[in-house]
């Protein structure tokens, strides 16, 4: 077991860009973390955060310098300490140097261990590299980052950099960004690996937060011929992580016993079908083969004797072009093979094929037996994986491929024999073409969305989520999925947005109708529309509230840090008792003046946004215009007193209005509304026309306001 | 009955294999009717072994294989074989020149089992004794055999509804012209009645072939008679022959291969956008074949058992009913989940198909998969206008060169897939690849593994190939390229060994057949001396001269290292070993005095494992003394 222990140091960026990307940061570090706690118990991490005020670590006191890098942890063993560390990440007020950092972050495992555990030890550095590193007393920035990158390599050490580019890098310096680019890929080059994410799903998988040792399937000989054979080495490439198997509960064992294991055992009894009375034991069972109608019993020995019995190796059967092998006929996971390593020559001869057979367009198709008596041979195709990076030799995919039984020949209707009520007309193609398109998801000079690399899987993170909630509270509820993770199950919101027209267009284009001679089943016909959502801005909002309908009903009692959105959204929506209600709203509203109170430098005004989107829509719900209506332009007094009027404008350029009779009919007061308007116009207005010289138009973005109460 | 203690546990539920298990489709009912009239016998051909062998022997040696195959690949199909022009007779209705050929336990038409199959192997010596050859259409009788033997078949066929069941005749003659004895009246009479039998049949559903044996010299014209009997016209007359060929071939090397009927496997919404929502049947067109399922037998009596399962508490012992609870370890405690809350967890989207939108088709890379692909097309059943939307995605799809990504929201296993569109490939045989779209199951980050970086500390900079190298591969390519390579070419050499073995065990054959392994390299093709000139060169390019000498030192940087030490512990253990008595240790029961490391030495001398503790090391070095 310890001899597989990984040591792990986060090295995290909590410097004030990051802030708004530290939720993300926290929930994917308690991953690892939760994970590690199931199947690296004896795994140790530690945690280091730069960015920060304080500055706490071994070599500041030692040899000075390394300011504003603070030690969360020290490396120890996983517990529940490092969650709750993780959790709560400090918001850092100063721009980190992540090359100090990352020093930290080798001082502390150098000394935990010295030179043992090579090859086990991991930094794990997450930083958006944006602000500069600061020069060394000596040499360059450059030879200092070598250094660096030649100590890790000696102590064996490896280290992912995960570098996060959000799309709006408001002021940032390009020098600066592609100086730091320049310095991570040195370090990369050595003995690490370098990811760009863009949005914060990517950023949830982009961390390998389950460290599997690989073991190799096969080593041995790959058999061009009789003659010409290179050594090589087989690994998977990929395996399905599956939901943990969870043990039986008993609970018969008496509470007092403490060394109780509460697990169940399963026993089998095998019966006679005709004399259920008469046991037989295990050891009597034969296994029988259905041949027509009878069963034919074979003892495993007389198998044995007979059964097919390849010889171990790999051997080429030979080369195809790719098109003559589909995509669709892989059948299994992939396995990868690579030179043996450190065989110089074999890895040329890889590298020769590979490159070839890529430029050829060509697949070989080979015949493995990974072990000796294995039952059968597995047939299929290697495919080129040509390396782009100068220390990673090139190898090849393998996948495996049907024999003759495994493929069905079921007919299928020629799409061009349907009738002509089935086939598209040219206005329809196009409408199809524009949707195909433009619902794109990988934008050209953007990164790939959903790219499988780094997407996580939401089942697992939600099961291991809940299994923290539940560790702390046996009664917790299965907490709803993730915000960030639901841009994998569900449509982006913001792509839908974009591409509105199309999406109209390609409606308008076709007839759907439900099938009138059919009547039952109805339950599986289309999803209700996601509903027209007032006002572009409140789009996301609507969107998600329907989608919580769904996927789970959680109590949710109070309004957390990470989604305080969601969690306002499920506790107005508790309907076990009257108060919730007026408990989200008020709830809401603290938490708004909490996020505007303690932004720095408007980090938090978009979340608080959101949060105000959200109350303004739960308002209307439930027939509560007046408590948004006062509450925005208290909220906005608020902000003019604590001077913080940037925030004013940040809601009013983006249209947040008191909320109309049109949209809450029943509860309007129009008096309260008049006044208030009144008062907001006094506050709010001065200050605008101050600050902008488009009058008029700041004319007609109150107009609305304006309009209501003279009704 | 058939479960299989292993399986009842298997985490990895996959919904859609109870889906793969056949059933009781809708079955094919055939009666082989084999003349067995004297000139069956009196005419001869050659076979392929340049034997002389009577058209009846050729009859047989075909239905024969194709019995064989029939149980292993549709064994819920029924057969019944009936004779004509015998002597004997023996069927439901007494008509004479009849013989319905049948074993016990057995319906005249039903499932093939072993015993027909072992007995209808050997009828060809029993014949003359007990069935009889006798010609059945004779002047001065009125009895008709031919017309008798269609009766039968026809009467065999009447149970199962035609519906329900696929029913065939295959006739096996070499007479073309049946009624050639007789004369005048009687002639036309008799041939009406029997074209007027043949078509009754054809009314019920029941379709007839015919498989005519001819000789060079003796062409079987089809025509005199048959064409009338079948109702063939113009062309059909023509190609008659031609299929009858190839339907000897088919007949004879059929592959066993089980055979699985259409059925759709779910059908699932697709939802695009918005409202906008079409209905999808998916299918399950490639899946690994399994030689079927097990039932356990009790090796006494060979009857059936069940398998019961009981729940006991392992730290009380009690009985338990099943447990209502699951429970993970996690920060040292029991944290528990029911049922319902784990597929709370599981359930993060409803059970559809989402679009989340397109991606160019270089973005499917190649190690983006995890298991088989699952095959949809539209339908119209419930949606109307899920085909047209279909077809037109399908068609952008393919003209872009792009997949769609969407979520399938199962309620065991939620995945993103790619949905990637396939046209429609037709070539003589019929359809090869048909049209629709592949639903590729994508990996998530955490399924995969980084293999690449692993070994990168050792090479700080990867071996490159030459162009000269690149351009020695290039050629060896181009020299071994299985041009007509077909994906799914090659059958499962352990399937059909499974099949073959099987076979031989339910008939009692006394040789183990014989399977051929096809996976095997083409031996011939590789010893052509263009790709042997090839291979050397690259052998020349990449290794230089001394291949053998660098293959077997390379590589064993490590290996030679690990084996030294091995060797040395060895060597230092025989030395030590001989220290002792160990015959008299063992005997004086004094083992247990000695080191681990020194009962170490016994061990590794003797070539024995040296894990455990110290008393499985001895009990492990007396059992080896055979005390």
């Amino acid at each position: 077991m310890a001899r597989n222990r990984e040591g792990l140091v986060l090295v995290i960026d909590v410097g004030p860009s990051m802030h708004a990307l530290l939720p993300e940061v926290e929930k994917v570090c308690c991953l690892l973390a939760q994970k590690k706690l199931i199947y690296g118990k004896f795994d140790e991490v530690g945690a280091v955060a730069f960015g920060t005020a304080d500055t706490k670590n071994d070599l500041t006191v030692e040899v000075g310098g390394y300011e504003n890098v603070t030690v969360l942890r020290d490396i120890k063993v996983v517990d529940g300490d490092l969650v709750d560390v993780l959790q709560q990440l400090p918001r850092g007020s100063v721009h980190g140097d992540f090359l100090d950092a990352i020093v930290v972050g080798m001082d502390m495992m150098i000394k935990k261990y010295r030179d043992t555990n090579k090859g086990k030890k991991r930094l794990c550095l997450i930083t958006n590299a944006v602000t500069p590193t600061k020069d060394p007393y000596e040499g360059t920035k450059e030879d200092q980052v070598k250094t660096v990158a030649a100590q890790m390599m000696s102590h064996g050490m490896k280290m992912d950099c995960i570098v996060v580019r959000a799309k709006q890098d408001w002021d940032v310096d390009k020098k600066i960004v592609e100086e730091n680019d320049f310095l991570l890929t040195i370090l990369s080059n050595k003995s690490s690996s370098k990811v760009y994410v863009e949005s914060a799903t990517s950023l949830l998988g982009a961390l390998r937060t389950r460290n599997i040792s690989p073991v190799t399937i096969y080593r041995g000989d790959f058999e061009l011929s009789s003659k010409m054979k290179i050594k090589v080495w087989v690994y998977k490439k990929t395996s399905e992580e599956k939901f943990p198997s969870l043990k039986k509960y008993s609970d018969k064992a008496p509470p007092t016993d403490k060394f109780a294991t509460h697990e169940i055992k399963v026993d089998y009894e095998y019966r006679s079908i005709e004399d259920p009375n008469r046991v037989v034991p295990p050891e009597q069972r034969i296994k029988g083969y259905r041949y027509g109608p009878q069963v034919v019993p074979i003892s495993s020995a007389e198998w044995d004797a007979v059964k097919f019995k390849p010889e171990k190796g790999v051997k080429l059967l030979g080369f195809t072009d790719a098109s003559n092998v589909m995509r669709h006929y892989y059948m299994k996971d992939v396995n990868l093979f690579i030179a043996e390593p450190g065989n110089t020559k074999a890895i040329l001869a890889i590298s020769a094929l590979s490159r070839a057979m890529k430029e050829m367009n060509k697949v070989a198709i080979i015949r493995c037996v990974w072990r000796q008596g294995q039952a059968n041979v597995v047939l299929g195709v290697l495919t080129p994986n040509v390396s782009e990076k100068d220390n990673i030799p090139d190898s090849f995919y393998f996948n495996i491929l049907p024999f003759t039984e495994d493929v069905r020949e079921f007919q299928f209707p020629s799409f061009s024999n349907l009738p002509s009520s089935m086939q598209p007309n040219e206005g329809q193609q196009e409408a199809a073409d524009k949707l195909v398109e433009m619902l794109d998801l990988y934008p050209a000079g953007k990164e790939e969305v959903l790219q499988p690399d780094l997407t996580p899987n939401p089942v697992l993170e939600r099961f291991y989520r809940s299994l923290e909630l539940k560790s702390r509270d046996p009664s917790a509820s299965v907490p709803p999925i993730d915000v960030t993770l639901r841009k994998i199950t569900e449509p982006d919101t913001e792509l839908l947005d974009q591409n509105r027209a199309v999406i109209e267009e390609f409606r308008r284009a076709f007839e759907l109708k439900e099938n009138p001679k059919l009547k039952k089943s109805s339950r599986r016909i289309r999803e209700k529309p996601s509903g027209s959502n007032e006002g572009d801005g409140i789009a996301g909002g609507g969107q998600a509230m329907d989608a919580t309908e769904h996927t789970s009903e959680v109590k949710v009692e109070k309004i957390g840090d990470s989604n305080p959105v969601q969690d306002f959204e499920a506790m107005i929506s508790r309907r076990d008792s009257p108060h919730w209600v007026s408990k989200a709203l008020q709830s809401m509203k603290n938490k708004i003046f909490n996020l505007v109170e303690n932004s720095f430098e408007g980090d938090t005004y978009q979340k608080a946004f959101e949060c105000l989107i959200a109350l303004r829509k739960g308002c209307i719900l439930e027939q509560e215009p007046k408590q948004f209506n006062d509450f925005l332009y208290r909220l906005n007094k608020f902000c003019q007193e604590k001077h913080l009027g940037c925030f004013s404008d940040f809601l009013a350029s983006n249209n947040v209005m008191l909320i109309s009779k049109t949209e809450a009919p029943e509860r309007f007061d129009l008096i309260t509304m008049f006044d208030l308007f009144l008062r907001l116009v006094r506050l709010l207005a001065p200050h605008l026309f101050t600050k902008c010289s488009d009058i008029p138009e700041i004319e007609a973005r109150l107009f609305p306001l304006k309009e209501e109460p003279k009704k | 009955m058939d479960i299989d203690p292993d399986d009842i546990f298997r985490d990895d539920d996959d919904p859609e294999n109870e889906f793969y298990q056949e059933r009781d489709a809708t079955k094919e009912m055939l009666v082989y009717l084999v003349d067995a009239s004297p000139k069956m016998f009196s005419t001869t051909c050659l076979s392929k072994n340049e034997k002389d062998v009577s058209h009846f022997e050729v009859a047989l040696s075909t239905i024969l294989p194709s019995l064989k195959t029939q149980i292993i690949n549709r064994s819920y199909d029924e057969v019944a074989i009936c004779f004509f022009n015998t002597r004997e007779k023996k069927n439901l209705q007494d008509l004479n020149g009849v013989y319905v050929f049948n074993v016990p336990e057995r319906e005249d038409l039903d499932r093939p089992t072993a015993r027909l199959i072992k007995e209808f192997d050997c009828v060809q010596e029993s014949f003359s004794k007990q069935i009889g050859s006798k010609y059945g259409i004779l002047p001065g009788t009125r009895d008709n055999s031919l017309y008798n033997a269609l009766w039968a078949a026809q009467a065999l066929l009447r149970k199962g509804s035609a519906k329900t069941a696929d029913k065939r005749i295959l006739l096996f003659t070499n007479e073309d012209d049946p009624f050639g004895n007789i004369k005048g009246v009687t002639k036309m009479d008799m041939m009406r009645t029997t074209i007027q039998r043949a078509k009754d049949a054809q009314d019920l559903g029941i379709s007839i072939e015919l498989l005519p044996l001819s000789r060079p010299d003796d062409d079987f014209n089809v025509s005199t008679f048959y064409a009338d009997l079948l109702g063939l016209e113009g062309n059909d007359l023509a190609e008659v022959k031609a299929l009858a060929a190839e339907r000897f071939e088919d007949m004879k090397d059929q592959l066993r291969k089980r055979m699985f009927r259409k059925r759709k496997v779910r059908r699932i919404n697709f939802i695009i956008a918005n409202g906008i929502s079409i209905e999808l049947n998916t299918y399950a067109v490639v899946r690994p074949t399994n030689p079927g399922a097990i039932t356990w037998l009790d090796s006494v009596t060979n009857l059936p058992i069940k398998a019961e399962r009981s729940f006991f508490c392992s730290d009380t012992g009690a009985l338990l009913q099943e447990p209502p609870k699951l429970f993970q370890i996690y920060k040292n405690e029991n944290i528990m989940f029911t049922a319902d809350e784990l597929s709370e967890i599981k359930r993060v989207s409803t059970g559809h198909l989402h679009l989340l939108g397109f991606k160019p088709l270089s973005c499917l890379k190649d190690y983006h998969n995890l298991r088989p692909s699952t095959f949809v097309v539209p339908s119209d059943e419930e949606v109307v206008g899920s085909t047209c939307v279909f077809i037109a995605l399908h068609r952008s799809m393919l003209r872009l060169k792009r997949f769609a990504v969407a979520f399938y929201g199962s309620s065991t296993h939620p995945q993103l897939v790619a949905l990637v569109a396939q046209d429609e490939i037709i070539c003589t045989r019929g359809q090869v690849e048909p049209p629709g779209m592949h639903m590729i199951y994508l990996p998530y980050s955490d399924d995969i593994r980084h293999i690449e970086e692993l070994h990168t500390d050792t090479t700080p900079l990867a071996p490159r190939a030459t162009e000269d190298q690149i351009m020695s591969a290039y050629s060896l390519i181009k020299r071994i390229d299985l041009k007509k390579f077909s994906v799914c070419q090659f059958a499962n050499p352990a399937l059909q060994r499974h099949y073959a073995v099987l076979q031989a065990l339910a008939l009692d054959e006394d040789e183990m057949p014989d399977v051929k392994d096809e996976t095997l390299p083409d031996e011939e093709g590789f010893a052509r001396p263009g790709v042997v000139k090839a291979l050397e060169e690259l052998k020349l390019c990449v290794y230089g001269e001394n291949f053998e000498q660098e293959n077997d030192a390379a590589g064993s940087g490590k290996t030679s290292e690990a084996s030294k030490k091995r060797k040395a512990i060895s060597d230092n253990a025989t030395k030590e070993y001989a220290k002792h008595e160990w015959s008299d240790l063992a005997d004086n029961g004094q083992l247990k005095e000695l080191t681990v490391s020194e009962l170490k030495y016994y061990l590794t001398v003797h070539n024995l494992p040296v894990t455990g503790k110290k008393e499985a090391l001895i009990s492990r070095i007396l059992t080896h003394m055979g005390k």
